[in-house]
């Protein structure tokens, strides 16, 4: 852990406070045992947002602390310790990057207030296929009048279950797979012809297939300008990547913890099967990983702040770091578990679990060797 | 050594830049060649005057070893102005001025357990390249299981006297002094160890050197028959040697990492691929190699990221991060992956062993893919280093 400033330090060790008692694995799993449409705990996220945390990234004018990219990462990689099921990545993470990046200042107004304060969710409809690749996006909008109608389908959208908005990606020019020609809006969840039907995904949370069936909206519901999205969007789509790599960073750092502390304690022929070399060897590795992976994640999120020119090759290299390590972590806590790692009763598979969804939104370690070797001219 | 205030540093920056432009040899700006390495020490060889004076100049201002203290000839520097300097001298595509065991190792460890008279008398000729050190660990029946070593070393009243064999001596045929772990009692294992140093020109000292599968001989074995050691070249106490060895280890590990095995010179992977495997689309052709590759450069900058974070954190935390007991692991494997990388993507070309027929470059490559076999066996094998991060690191016990 590089060096803090006193108040990340209060912020880390705050959130490492608030998850341990508010939410610890088991209120996930409550949550998926009530089957809880939105995924998520409406008073916990309340209480995420007295605490600031919601409004870390949004500038202090509109209601946020503006402490950073980095101080989010730090309460991310807390609550991803305990996979606690909020909308921070996809509100207070994406979302208010979107608006303070790209937004015009009616729309800044009218929503980072609401996100500083946990008072809106608002998801992103980016996708269109079952890999990540944003420039593919073919959603229509047509111009009609002085707005817009759109037409298509969004799956799989992360918290779109209690989403009270929509960012959607829209082709309003040229052709999927083109980068010009996209479009961003913000469409209030509540717009006539916008229907969203309920996914149960292996992680528990409440995302959604969103359909878009002639969804008119205004002019002011575009962010930033028609056809110029996608800059925005990558940018904003960066600093998602760096923020759910920092939980995802957590989640593997708690899953190859609580291993360890199996490794210690757990005896058979006669010894606890962590003096075994086999085992001490995979787990120096698994160690090995998370090192670098948090070289990665740092560096990203510090790039960020700093305004850095590398912020983009950082980005896609901590993403898929974090994709590489919590899927080696989750399933070596899997098997090292042995027979009760298989089990519902034990956390292992809920971490496993969590971590592919994790892996696979805003692009998986595939997609992003490609981009950083696209980035570096090869 | 204080923290310098960023004024300060920006001026020790301007100050550093101009001295280096106006001080290092326009010649030395031609790739280095392997045997043009500047290693030092009575029998140094300098194909280009130039490179001995640049040596000389740098030595003149301590800055060989820029953050030893004055008095030992360093250049007392701290920390963020020898990052200074670092940076300059990369800006400047400088060749090293000295390569040298003495400043990666036997220093450091010289600062923190010799005598006042012993750091009077060895460091200043490793700061000027004088003397070139070579490294006696490793013994015939004693690698990972190192502190086994049986090399007998007697107390001979007025002297001592050194019996035994080293192997994988690095340079032990071109190297001046050794420092050397003897053992001075054999009723204890890790505490019957000392710590020796002595000139390799004494009589009885007989350095052998070892081909590799690469066809260059960087090791040696070495022998000593009936060497008579000077009772003030022990360094620390009597049968404490394991512990200055042991200290000495963290810092040839950290070195050996800080460069990365040497893995950086050269072509650039991506580019030998465009041009051996072929462009599609500003693609390297191959997308499995392609992505290979991105994986292995991720892999490095992943591994330079964590360097830099393990220096930021041991500075702030005094004392070692935990990050710096990975390092040496993963450069093993970051320089293996890549020569195996390198030599994949010159096909035909990365097979070649001498002579006509091959560009001199590929020919490099093999033999570096060939060297880099022994990265994860030198300086501690990777299942060693594993060992020791699962132990201190981890908390995990050993098998009873």
């Amino acid at each position: 852990m590089a060096v803090l400033t006193e108040e990340q330090v209060m912020l880390k060790d705050a959130a490492k406070g608030w998850v341990s008692e508010r939410s610890p694995v088991s209120a996930l799993r409550k949550l998926r045992d009530a089957d809880v449409d939105v995924g998520f705990d409406r008073a916990a996220w309340a209480e995420m947002g007295q605490m600031g945390w919601a409004g870390v990234v949004v500038p202090e004018t509109y209601g946020g602390s503006e402490f950073g990219y980095r101080s989010l990462g730090l309460v991310l990689e807390e609550t991803g310790r305990t996979l606690t099921n909020s909308p921070l990545v996809s509100t207070a993470l994406f979302a208010a990057s979107v608006l303070t990046l790209g937004a015009g200042a009616a729309q800044k107004e009218a929503w980072l207030g609401r996100i500083a304060e946990a008072g809106a969710v608002i998801a992103p409809a980016i996708d269109e296929h079952a890999h990540h690749a944003p420039a593919a996006t073919a959603l229509a909008a047509t111009r009609s009048g002085d707005g817009w109608t759109l037409t298509g389908k969004k799956p799989f959208v992360l918290d779109g279950m209690a989403a009270d908005a929509f960012i959607v990606a829209a082709r309003t020019s040229g052709k999927p797979g083109e980068e010009a020609g996209i479009t961003l809006f913000l469409v209030p969840a509540s717009a006539p012809g916008l229907s969203r039907t309920r996914l149960k995904t292996v992680d528990s949370r409440g995302a959604a297939d969103v359909s878009f069936e002639g969804v008119a909206v205004g002019a002011d519901t575009v962010i930033g300008q028609a056809d110029q999205g996608f800059g925005l969007l990558d940018q904003a789509l960066d600093r998602a990547r760096a923020g759910l790599a920092a939980e995802m960073l957590g989640q593997a750092s708690q899953a190859f913890e609580i291993t360890l502390d199996y490794l210690k304690t757990r005896v058979q022929f006669g010894q606890v099967i962590g003096t075994f070399q086999s085992l001490q060897h995979r787990a120096a590795k698994m160690f090995t990983e998370l090192e670098m992976t948090r070289s990665c994640v740092e560096a990203a999120l510090d790039a960020i702040d700093s305004n850095g020119n590398d912020v983009r090759a950082l980005c896609s290299l901590a993403k898929a770091k974090a994709s590489e390590t919590v899927h080696l972590v989750s399933n070596e806590m899997v098997q090292m578990h042995g027979g009760i790692g298989m089990t519902d009763a034990h956390d292992a598979g809920l971490y496993m679990k969590r971590a592919r969804v994790s892996e696979a939104l805003f692009g998986g370690a595939s997609f992003h060797r490609d981009r950083y070797a696209t980035l570096m001219g090869y | 050594m204080t923290d310098s205030a960023p004024t300060e540093l920006d001026a020790f920056r301007a100050e550093t830049r101009a001295w280096l432009e106006q001080n290092y040899p326009r010649s030395l700006d031609a790739p280095m060649a392997e045997d043009d390495a500047p290693w030092g020490g009575r029998r140094a060889k300098w194909s280009n005057p130039d490179a001995k004076l640049w040596l000389d100049r740098m030595a003149a201002k301590g800055w060989t070893a820029p953050t030893w203290p004055t008095a030992y000839g360093g250049g007392g520097l701290s920390a963020e102005q020898n990052r200074v300097l670092q940076q300059e001298l990369i800006r400047l595509k400088a060749r090293p001025a000295l390569m040298s065991f003495g400043l990666w190792m036997l220093g450091p460890v010289l600062l923190e357990y010799a005598t006042e008279e012993q750091k009077q008398k060895f460091l200043p000729p490793i700061v000027r390249g004088e003397i070139r050190w070579c490294q006696g660990y490793s013994e015939p029946g004693a690698g990972s299981d190192l502190a086994g070593l049986q090399t007998r070393c007697e107390d001979q009243g007025d002297h001592y006297l050194v019996n035994g064999q080293k192997v994988w001596t690095s340079y032990a045929d071109q190297a001046d002094w050794i420092f050397c772990l003897v053992r001075t009692d054999t009723s204890k294992k890790h505490e019957g160890i000392s710590f020796l140093l002595f000139d390799m020109t004494t009589p009885g000292v007989e350095p052998r050197p070892i081909k590799l599968i690469s066809g260059s001989s960087p090791f040696c074995e070495t022998f000593f028959d009936n060497v008579k050691v000077p009772k003030d070249q022990l360094v620390g106490r009597l049968n404490g040697g394991w512990d200055i060895a042991k200290r000495l280890l963290q810092y040839e590990r950290q070195n050996i990492s800080a460069s990365g095995f040497g893995g950086g010179a050269g072509p650039e992977l991506e580019d030998v691929a465009k041009a051996f495997v072929g462009v599609s689309g500003g693609k390297i052709a191959d997308p499995d190699l392609r992505a290979r590759i991105a994986e292995h450069r991720m892999y490095a900058k992943a591994f330079a990221l964590t360097v830099r974070r393990a220096e930021a954190e041991s500075k702030a935390a005094k004392g070692p991060s935990a990050a710096t007991s990975i390092i040496k692991y993963a450069a093993a494997k970051m320089n293996q992956d890549r020569s195996e990388l390198m030599v994949e993507a010159l096909g035909t070309q990365g097979l070649g062993w001498e002579g006509e027929g091959f560009d001199p470059d590929a020919l490099k490559a093999t033999r570096a893919w060939l060297r880099s076999k022994g990265n994860s066996i030198e300086g501690g094998t990777s299942e060693v280093n594993l060992n020791v991060v699962a132990k201190r690191v981890l908390g995990l016990l050993d098998h009873q």
